[in-house]
């Protein structure tokens, strides 16, 4: 099971024949993803060579996303291609009809996150980041850049809206292993967000208990405090980052601002634990709440 | 990116919104030459700041001759506004207003959409006026992709409650404002207050403006907008490096990777500085997925050119950056800093090639560099050492 991606997955990768792109495929495919393909419109017909084993592995490049479907059957796309060419890049693939796009790319612009959003709506497919580090399904399936040795499958979920605090608890639990490890983005429009994951690991019956991973600005992790309290029947633990975060100052991700009295850290913590959520002060402290659980 | 008042002024008339005329001056003999420029009759000097309640503080006066504009700007120009130096004063023509209104368009992170919010209600703080008359605040969702189009407007008056002699007048200003919000890639434009003035027109007589900064590569008149004056010296720096860099108020210098890892580490920081004479962070530093020496020695260099810094906690989780990379990186930037490197530093790496990373400062054996174990354990030392 797991979520959003499994053993079963269908990889495009757009943009798979830039620098990042062939770094980054070339992970993926040791980490056991089944990439079908790559898209440029200039290279069609081509392949890539990638190391795989003792030998390499010839990957083929289409014209569109839609050639690439038609032709693989891939059911997700992940973005490697630069902030200016990303919403047209978005925009092709939820016009293909692709189920699942994760976009890796950071600095994309807001009103091209917010129209092609929109978009993905109105055709009922699913949007991972921008700016994230995309879905491990440990074993089964790497969509993105999170490292795939940290740890294996297991019984925990994780939902992040940063990339390396997602390793960094990856990392504490590692004894445990993970059914998915989602990370969800940084940027103020998402596509995917701590609710959506937090459903669908509830719905996950390999996914016993759940660690959400929030940060300042918004109140994205307010909302999902409220979901938990009236659909999460599975326990799930917290971690907050930005206590420190003074108001009005952009800390790295684009969307973790405190604005006035809004988007604190202290605010999220007290919903969450207002929700039955346990929060720890520090990553090690969060992962320490969730070894009592899976080890009652 | 906020920008000023009269930055704002001059996008709404790049893109035909209604406004008055409107100089920016930084020396009373600016502010005379401005008022002189807007015929010499009576004119309103505002003080240049990027916070509200400037009128309360005194900011905000009225001059009737160019000799009076430059004395009212001499006593403005200077004049601390909650924190907020001014620098700049706006010479504005005078207008006559019969009635004041609201108007803006925002991002809606909740609604991963836009939401336009007007009143015909304008004139105080816009927080004040949701609290205490939310029935007086028209609210309506703004698709992304449709926009703010003649019949969204048309929704958004009628929402509000605008009497009929001037619906049209504010409907075709709305777009405008649309248009300024669409094409600048801005995430808020806010007029406050949106007038009709004594012989019925509608204007725009202050402005809010936020640009994206992640379109700047679309815009390439925004970079200039920047006030670089404002700018922290340290950040100015680091900024100019391509660091990722805010000054905070502490004696414990932080250098990580990804935003998440670095607030983090941040609150790990401070947890473990109540133990510790109650040291804290000294800024926020994250150099991002590639860590090499030149951008581990940019970064040491803003850090330790921070006088408040006491000591330094490089906290580095190796997902794609390898730690090796990371360890030769500090061997190096230390180097390069030579005799500048003078505040211990505690190193902790985990993650991509953790052991080979160690080994390197190990053997480096740098009289400068502590090894930690942990995110805890290394944010414990860095505080013992920036309260030693």
């Amino acid at each position: 099971m797991a979520i959003f991606i499994n053993e079963d997955s269908k990889v495009i990768v757009q943009g798979m024949t830039g620098a990042e792109g062939q770094k980054h495929t070339t992970r993926m495919l040791a980490s056991g993803t089944n990439i079908v393909g790559g898209v440029n419109p200039r290279k069609a017909g081509t392949s890539v060579s990638f190391p795989a084993g003792e030998g390499t592995v010839d990957v083929p490049v289409f014209g569109s996303v839609a050639d690439a479907m038609a032709t693989t059957g891939a059911d997700v796309s992940v973005i490697f291609v630069p902030p200016a060419f990303t919403g047209a890049a978005v925009v092709e693939a939820i016009e293909a009809g692709m189920p699942l796009t994760v976009i890796i790319t950071e600095g994309v612009p807001v009103k091209d996150t917010a129209e092609f959003f929109a978009l993905a709506e109105k055709k009922g497919v699913r949007l991972v980041g921008p700016n994230c580090p995309g879905i491990i399904s440990p074993g089964k399936s790497n969509v993105g850049i999170i490292p795939a040795d940290i740890t294996g499958p297991g019984k925990i979920g994780l939902v992040s809206k940063s990339g390396t605090l997602t390793y960094q608890m990856m990392y504490e639990l590692k004894d445990f292993g993970f059914s998915t490890a989602i990370g969800i983005g940084g940027d103020p429009i998402i596509g995917t967000t701590h609710i959506d994951a937090l459903a669908a690991f509830e719905a996950d019956p390999e996914t016993e208990a759940i660690v959400m991973i929030g940060e300042i600005g918004g109140d994205a992790e307010e909302r999902a405090a409220a979901y938990i309290q009236e659909h999460v029947t599975k326990p799930v633990v917290g971690y907050v980052a930005g206590f420190t975060a003074p108001e009005g100052k952009t800390m790295g991700h684009a969307g973790a601002i405190v604005s006035g009295s809004s988007g604190t850290a202290q605010a999220k913590k007290e919903a969450l634990e207002a929700a039955g959520v346990k929060v720890g002060k520090t990553p090690s402290e969060t992962a320490a709440l969730m070894r009592e659980i899976l080890s009652a | 990116m906020d920008l000023f008042e009269y930055q704002a002024r001059d996008i709404f008339e790049k893109h035909g919104v209604p406004v008055l005329g409107g100089v920016v001056a930084t020396t009373p003999e600016e502010a005379r030459a401005g008022a002189e420029q807007l015929g010499g009759g009576t004119v309103v000097v505002k003080a240049q700041v990027k916070t509200g309640g400037r009128g309360k503080a005194g900011g905000v006066k009225l001059a009737h001759s160019p000799e009076e504009a430059a004395e009212k700007a001499s006593e403005i120009l200077g004049m601390d506004i909650k924190g907020h130096t001014v620098h700049r004063v706006m010479i504005a023509a005078g207008a006559r207003i019969a009635e004041e209104y609201y108007f803006s368009v925002l991002l809606d992170r909740a609604n991963r959409s836009y939401l336009a919010m007007c009143s015909v209600e304008g004139g105080m703080e816009i927080e004040q006026l949701a609290v205490e008359r939310p029935e007086a605040l028209a609210k309506v969702a703004v698709d992304p992709i449709v926009g703010i189009d003649q019949a969204k407007a048309d929704e958004i008056v009628t929402a509000a409650g605008f009497a009929d002699d001037v619906k049209a007048q504010v409907a075709d200003a709305i777009q405008k404002l649309w248009t300024v919000y669409k094409e600048e890639d801005a995430t808020l434009v806010e007029v406050n207050p949106l007038v009709k003035t004594e012989d019925g027109q509608i204007v725009a007589l202050d402005g809010k403006v936020s640009l994206d900064e992640n379109a700047g590569f679309r815009h390439a008149d925004h970079e200039a907008l920047e006030d670089k004056d404002a700018a922290d010296p340290l950040e100015a720096k680091a900024k100019a490096n391509d660091l990722n860099y805010v000054k905070l108020d502490g004696e414990v210098g932080i250098i990580g990777n990804g935003a998440g890892l670095v607030m983090s580490t941040l609150d790990v920081v401070a947890y473990a500085g109540e133990a510790h004479g109650g040291v804290k962070p000294a800024n926020f530093l994250d150099i991002g997925g590639g860590a090499s020496a030149a951008v581990m020695a940019a970064g040491l260099d803003v850090i330790l050119n921070d006088p408040q810094v006491k000591s330094v906690f490089v906290n580095v989780f190796g997902g794609i950056t390898a730690c090796d990379a990371v360890a030769d990186g500090i061997v190096q930037a230390l180097e390069i800093l030579g005799d500048e490197a003078n505040k211990p530093l505690v190193v902790r790496l985990d993650g991509n090639n953790v052991v080979e990373g160690r080994r390197i400062l190990t053997e480096a054996n740098h009289p400068l560099v502590t090894l930690a174990e942990t995110m805890d354990g290394g944010a414990d030392k860095a505080a013992e050492l920036a309260n030693a």
